[in-house]
């Protein structure tokens, strides 16, 4: 299902809502605190696991690289049968088409980073060539970036109108928008970028490439969260949400579910509209529903190498 | 006006760092008369988690640091100790040694530390090997270092049960969580601090107080602990170790030894903590009949 935007009456984006920093903290650190039970950890670490987008987006990635990690989205621990597949497999356009291949017909999506990433630092006509590119290879999904050096200099029509080009140029394809928040230096910004993208027909929101730091905290998460929500009450329209590095084990993940339960409610919780980004992720949730079936800690050493 | 002393607070030695514990759970053992000795902390499943991470976080960088370089860390685990001497002293009376028997533990224990120091440097030479074989190859035999190691010390000594235990085990370049003596924990912390200023990386050593019989469980079962070493006399714990060791095919050394001598320590103690690789090395004669060059 993709996003309609085009009959929109769009806001004046300068007038985003300002956040509340500390507000923002605060809430953060009650979803930290929520006591999850056992048997509702058991199902929120599966849950997890089939959210996460597999990622590799290296300059030293190889068609060998991104089988083996097709192979893994659909057999995560084949020791344990039943266990949900990976949402999706995020790569470089130019690993698509291996990507697609190796994933035919097993439900797992191929979603392809594009428009220049990570700096996204080049014209408009290389940023489109290169979604039409991973879009004619087969991907599904397409992870776009924005222009933060435009934003941050107040271009937002800039910004709105690459991210709708971007967005007719994925066809049936659905578009991730990337902010880059650790590049956007306050919450104020998040939140002004957020509605920026959704406005301009975003089907999914993310907050970071995974190649600067800070990148998904829980404070700019929380805050993309409640702009969906606004979004969502304004205009009808349901946008996904996909934190995107530095979520690396499993505590962090459960707490970002328990956040998005809070803040836009159960409807959300599945890999249609909420994904993580995350390359490490799968081997510590693995780690982790396996510790549940077993009362073992256990080893990486007894887990693929991702 | 009369002083108000100051106590210390007794917490656990995880990563380098002196959290208390993720329970938050205390327990205050008792010496011989009946005195109060600290409220110390009672560590539980999930510390034994933390320690383990962090001893696995630490193996890297310490099993490929140079043995020399080992060794001379070792030795300054010993100047540091020699310097706190009295302190040890104070703490094993306190928890009801004689005078004459806790300056020959704290001395036995410094000593220990230099022993093993020279070891660090030597050991490989010793147990390793140059093999004989058929063909135009070298074939070596080294030990290299287990891994991760989990240590259940002596319940009746504070220090030397600790530190005849764990001396040999990162000399051979392993890391390890250790249980410390439940009834007479002091000398384990103070024993932490001077682990930490003596250039010994964080991780290397982890120091849990706390019930060994409620840890041995998850420490023992845990798939990311290499192998275990124990020195105590009850059979249940020996049992419970050798069984849950089987899960991961863990090493396991059990010492009866009265650590006080100054002859129990030895090279096969850094042994029984060390793999032997085998590696095949070509002989290339360049410039010799058989060479293609």
């Amino acid at each position: 299902m993709k996003n309609d935007t085009t009959n929109i009456v769009l806001p004046d984006f300068s007038k985003s809502p300002r956040i509340d920093k500390v507000g923002v903290e605060e809430q953060v650190a009650k979803f930290q605190k929520r006591s999850v039970k056992a048997e509702t950890k058991k199902q929120g670490l599966r849950m997890a696991l089939n959210m996460i987008d597999l990622t590799t987006l290296e300059g030293k990635d190889t068609p060998g690289k991104v089988k083996q990690l097709c192979y893994k989205a659909q057999h995560v621990h084949d020791i344990l049968p039943g266990l949900p597949k990976v949402a999706a497999v995020c790569v470089y356009p130019s690993m698509v088409g291996v990507s697609v291949k190796a994933l035919a017909g097993s439900g797992v999506k191929v979603a392809s980073v594009s428009t220049a990433f990570p700096s996204g630092q080049s014209p408009l006509s290389v940023k489109l060539m290169d979604t039409k590119f991973a879009v004619s290879e087969g991907a599904d999904e397409i992870d776009m970036v924005i222009s933060r050096g435009k934003f941050l200099s107040g271009e937002y029509n800039f910004v709105f109108d690459e991210i709708a080009v971007i967005k007719e140029a994925c066809g049936e394809a659905r578009l991730k928008v990337i902010l880059e928040t650790g590049e956007l230096v306050t919450l104020d910004n998040v939140r002004r970028a957020s509605d920026i993208a959704m406005y301009a027909g975003a089907d999914f929101i993310k907050t970071s490439t995974g190649k600067i730091q800070p990148a998904a905290t829980m404070q700019v998460t929380c805050v993309m969260l409640e702009a969906i929500r606004d979004f969502m009450d304004t205009t009808g329209i349901k946008v996904g949400m996909k934190p995107a590095g530095g979520i690396s084990n499993s505590k962090l993940a459960l707490h970002n579910l328990v956040m998005v339960n809070e803040v836009l409610g159960s409807e959300w919780l599945s890999n249609e509209w909420f994904r993580f980004g995350a390359s490490s992720l799968a081997n510590d949730v693995l780690m982790q529903i396996i510790k549940t079936e077993t009362g073992v800690y256990q080893s990486s050493n007894y887990f693929s190498i991702d | 006006m009369k002083r108000l002393e100051v106590l210390k607070t007794y917490k656990i030695y995880i990563g380098g760092k002196f959290p208390r514990t993720e329970s938050g759970r205390y327990y205050t053992p008792l010496n011989k008369k009946g005195e109060q000795l600290a409220s110390v902390s009672q560590s539980s499943r999930k510390d034994v988690r933390n320690a383990v991470v962090a001893a696995r976080k630490a193996f890297g960088g310490w099993s490929e640091r140079a043995a020399f370089n080992r060794g001379q860390i070792l030795y300054r685990i010993a100047e540091i100790l020699e310097g706190r001497k009295l302190q040890f002293i104070e703490e094993l009376i306190f928890q009801g040694s004689s005078k004459s028997n806790a300056e020959k533990e704290v001395n036995v224990s410094i000593d220990r530390f230099i022993y093993y120091a020279g070891w660090c440097d030597k050991y490989s030479q010793i147990l390793g090997s140059v093999n004989p074989v058929a063909s135009s190859h070298f074939n070596f035999s080294v030990p290299e270092a287990t891994g991760v190691v989990g240590v259940i010390t002596d319940q009746t000594s504070s220090l030397i049960g600790l530190v005849s235990l764990v001396a040999p085990i990162i000399a051979g370049g392993n890391t390890c969580i250790v249980l410390a003596s439940e009834s007479k924990p002091l000398c384990a912390i103070t024993f932490a601090e001077v682990l930490n200023s003596s250039d010994v990386p964080d991780g290397v050593v982890n120091i849990l107080t706390g019930s060994q019989e409620e840890m041995i469980e998850p420490l023992t079962t845990h798939m990311d602990v290499n192998a275990m070493s124990y020195s105590g006399i009850s059979k249940n714990f020996e049992k419970q170790l050798k069984e849950s060791s089987a899960l991961n095919l863990k090493r396991v050394s059990i010492y009866s030894k009265d650590w006080i001598k100054s002859d129990n320590q030895d090279l096969y103690m850094i042994a029984d903590f060390q793999e032997i690789k085998t590696t095949w090395h070509p002989i290339e004669n360049i410039g010799g009949s058989s060479s293609f060059y």
